[in-house]
């Protein structure tokens, strides 16, 4: 029996994989279809076992955790910042735990950071772009965390005398409240409010996004959430009238080894 | 100086459904397709790494690169039009198989009354219940008449579904069983029922068992993974073109596809086309590929961008109304939708399949009495089981602050707890919603982009008001404890994501003063030139269009083919 198999208490473990191929039809004639599927199918009895690096012991380095865009003190800024959108409570871990501010970091130093599937032609009307309209700027989303961070850090200095990340807690929200609401002042181009929002929702991915990107350590926000990640099939369990919970798998057991 | 090569029988600008199905149909007579396609080349192995939703759906992994091309977007006439710079309210797809590779894939029929929407409105309510702004038209074709067409696509990719019980509308035998229920679907069914509705399951081309159509083409049952919309499937069990058409095309040896290839513009003298000029974007070349028929098979926006490109049809004005090209842009309204929240009961919400839904048309279309509704048509109602997925999906009661310690505990508490039931409300044309060229913005080889004037009108503001009541009214009876209610329709958002039904702009019809396109597809201006499509719907319904739009294009196949025999136009 394999790993996948254990886990996966919905699947009838002695014929799962037979049931599965009799529903897939793969026997059928026809013009070749279903190649992704048969391999799907051929691997699925070795690569479902391997999870490299997930359970890896507590003193195992993860070569992920280095900076590809941040310099320290920006890092620093938006590891207090996320965990503050995102904080540990009694449900699981935070922004932190997770590595957020690493898969933001990651993303930023590539074509998110870069805007480059974007269309990002002039002229620009900032100004006279409501938030219906979206991203109207001609900064990039690194050059608007560069200022997002300047300016959470000046924020901080102008009321606290400290830098963003050694305020407390409540200093910290009552300043992503401020650029939450548009108080605060970027530059003419971008707005605190469209800093916040930006952050916010690569908090949010960080936490939840395969750990291939870099955050969800250990699939812990799949696992707070009950989200099984990759699996193969839920034919026996879409009319489940009970919570079926799965233990989670990546996309890392798809791939070959 | 563009590169002239051997002339072609037929030529295609955009390998999608509406390409897929003309190729399929067209080569198997023996005719030779030249199929051009902006994208990559997709096969099914290509989403072996597929659940991923960061990459397909927040990243938009499948869609166009705006960075080359895109539309400028306003409300109304009197503002600047700016770039629709990233994707939101909808998505514009690419690649081999188009938008039909990450479509949901839920397959209607529009309604008898949608293709006589205008003789009926004034055959039942009078002709004044028509808005003085509103340039309501038949489609030229009945329900009846595209019958045929309906039941080929539907046997091509193996519609699995139920009969409709709704006394208004026209059955369907489909050609494999519906999709399995899950207990929501269940709660629905009941709750409807109960208020006197008619619900069934959704027709979904997601294949509830492993089915083989008329070509021999055998694919396999869904597995119910919960990564449809937006992502490629990679069981082969969501029909696309890949997995249908495409291969059936290839096999007559009569097909050729060249992918990385955008046609820029239609070419033409004396009103017939000779060819369309297109740009291999990997060597940077320009083709001229010459082609008895011209077929313009692209997304419906990028099919009015090329017509308005290549100065194809009269360009619609909205100061007179006269016109075509660009005339009666629509597209749909999902902000009816209420998110109930259940204290007791935990669902299996990560499975699903993106055509998996309980839905009623008991306000959709003329299927209720509009006499005393200050509104036309109406929407579809749904609970859909798609697959929740944990980035896109943190709904909380409403009065639960949007981030921070509340948000994180209360967005995991009620993750598999909430349900939502929905509308896909139709939009009717207005005179002052259309689609033209920009005058600033320009693509990657320096043509125009299109510009997109669009807002809901009063139409849609009063229907949408009258189906949120339902939608909550539904959650409340099947025993929600807490209801998040929508508020009114605002100003159209151009970066929340609503619906990729954009219709219109390139309208068949039965006269060539008030359409661009006979019920062929063939337009009336270019014998030569055919342009299915959702382009072509005078009006959008309150349901998915791809059934539809797959109809047509069966029909344009068999036009093609008596233009080909006969030539001359066909109406």
């Amino acid at each position: 029996m394999t790993e996948q198999e254990k886990k996966a208490p919905y699947l009838d473990k002695r014929s799962s994989r037979r049931t599965f191929i009799k529903n897939s039809g793969l026997t059928v004639g026809g013009v070749v279809l279903g190649g992704a599927l048969g391999t799907l199918l051929g691997k699925d009895s070795t690569t479902q076992t391997h999870e490299t690096g997930v359970h890896s012991t507590a003193t195992a380095v993860n070569f992920n955790q280095a900076l590809m865009y941040f310099d320290k003190a920006q890092f620093d800024t938006i590891d207090a910042a996320a965990e503050q959108i995102f904080p540990k409570s009694d449900v699981g871990p935070g922004a932190k735990e997770l590595l957020v501010t690493y898969y933001i970091d990651h993303q930023l130093a590539g074509s998110w950071g870069l805007n480059s599937k974007e269309y990002m032609s002039a002229p620009f009307y900032p100004a006279e772009a409501t938030s219906l309209f979206g991203h109207q700027t001609h900064l990039n989303r690194q050059q608007i965390f560069n200022l997002g961070i300047e300016a959470l850090n000046s924020e901080a200095a102008k009321k606290y005398k400290a830098k963003f990340s050694e305020i407390t807690e409540e200093e910290q929200v009552a300043i992503l409240q401020a650029f939450e609401a548009g108080e605060v002042t970027l530059n003419g181009a971008v707005t605190s409010t469209y800093f916040f929002t930006l952050l916010k929702s690569a908090t949010i991915e960080g936490a939840y996004a395969d750990p291939l990107y870099g955050g969800n350590k250990d699939m812990a926000g799949w696992k707070m959430k009950n989200f099984p990640g990759h699996q193969m099939s839920y034919a026996n369990i879409i009319e489940k009238d009970e919570f079926v919970k799965i233990e989670p798998t990546s996309l890392n057991s798809q791939h070959n080894h | 100086m563009a590169k002239k090569l051997p002339k072609t029988d037929i030529v295609l600008a955009g390998v999608g459904w509406t390409g897929g199905i003309i190729a399929a149909e067209l080569t198997k007579k023996g005719y030779k397709v030249v199929g051009l396609e902006r994208g990559k080349e997709r096969k099914t192995e290509d989403y072996l790494m597929v659940h991923d939703e960061l990459r397909y759906q927040q990243r938009n992994e499948m869609m166009q690169d705006l960075s080359k091309e895109t539309l400028t977007v306003r409300h109304d006439r009197s503002k600047r039009a700016l770039p629709y710079r990233q994707h939101g309210s909808f998505l514009i797809g690419d690649g081999v198989g188009g938008s039909g590779e990450h479509w949901n894939g839920l397959t209607y029929r529009f309604f008898p009354y949608d293709f006589e929407i205008y003789s009926k409105t004034v055959e039942r309510y009078g002709k004044d219940k028509i808005p003085a702004d509103m340039p309501l038209q038949d489609w030229g074709i009945t329900y009846n008449e595209l019958v045929p067409y309906f039941e080929k696509f539907e046997a091509m990719a193996g519609i699995s579904g139920e009969t409709n019980p709704h006394p208004e509308v026209p059955e369907v035998k489909y050609p494999t069983v519906p999709l399995k229920e899950t207990p929501s679907m269940k709660m629905f069914k009941e709750a409807s029922k109960n208020l006197g509705y008619h619900p069934y399951i959704a027709p979904a081309a997601t294949l509830s068992e492993s089915y083989t159509n008329p070509d021999g083409i055998s694919r396999a049952a869904c597995q119910y993974c919960g990564f449809c919309e937006r992502f490629g499937c990679e069981y082969g069990a969501k029909a696309s073109p890949v997995v249908t058409v495409l291969p059936v095309a290839k096999e007559t040896g009569n097909f050729e596809v060249r992918t990385h290839c955008v046609v820029r513009k239609v070419l033409h003298t004396n009103g017939k086309a000779t060819g369309v000029l297109y740009v291999d974007t990997r060597t940077g070349e320009e083709y001229i590929q010459e082609a008895d028929v011209v077929v313009v098979s692209a997304y419906a926006l990028n099919n009015i961008r090329i017509l308005l490109n290549s100065q194809l049809g009269s360009p619609y004005n909205p100061e007179s109304g006269t016109g075509v090209i660009g005339k009666n842009y629509a597209y749909q309204m999902t902000s009816a939708a209420s998110t109930g929240f259940f204290k007791e009961k935990e669902f299996n919400l990560y499975a699903g399949t993106g055509s998996l839904a309980g839905v009623i048309d008991d306000f959709n279309g003329d299927n209720f009495d509009h006499t005393d509704m200050n509104f036309l048509h109406g929407g579809n109602i749904a609970l859909g089981h798609y697959g929740k997925r944990p980035i896109s999906n943190n709904s909380v009661p409403k009065g639960t602050p949007t981030w921070g310690k509340e948000f994180k505990d209360e967005s995991i508490y009620w993750a598999n707890r909430n349900l939502s039931v929905g509308s896909q409300g139709s939009v009717m044309p207005n005179k002052e919603n259309y689609i033209d060229l920009d005058p600033t913005y320009k693509d990657q080889f320096g043509d125009p982009l299109l510009r997109m004037t669009f807002n809901y009108k009063e139409n849609e503001r009063n229907q949408q008001k009258y189906i949120r009541n339902i939608t909550t009214k539904i959650l409340e009876e099947m025993g929600a404890d807490i209801i998040n209610s929508p508020g009114d329709q605002g100003d159209w958002d151009t970066t929340k994501y609503q619906t990729t039904h954009n219709t219109g702009g390139v309208i068949m019809g039965a006269d060539p003063k008030t359409s661009a396109l006979n019920n062929y597809l063939q337009m009336w201006d270019c014998e030569n030139v055919f342009v299915p499509g959702a382009s072509a719907f005078p009006h959008n319904s309150g349901m998915n269009p791809t059934g539809t739009v797959g109809a047509l294009a069966y029909r344009a196949a068999e036009g093609i083919e008596k233009y080909l025999k006969s030539g001359g136009s066909l109406v």
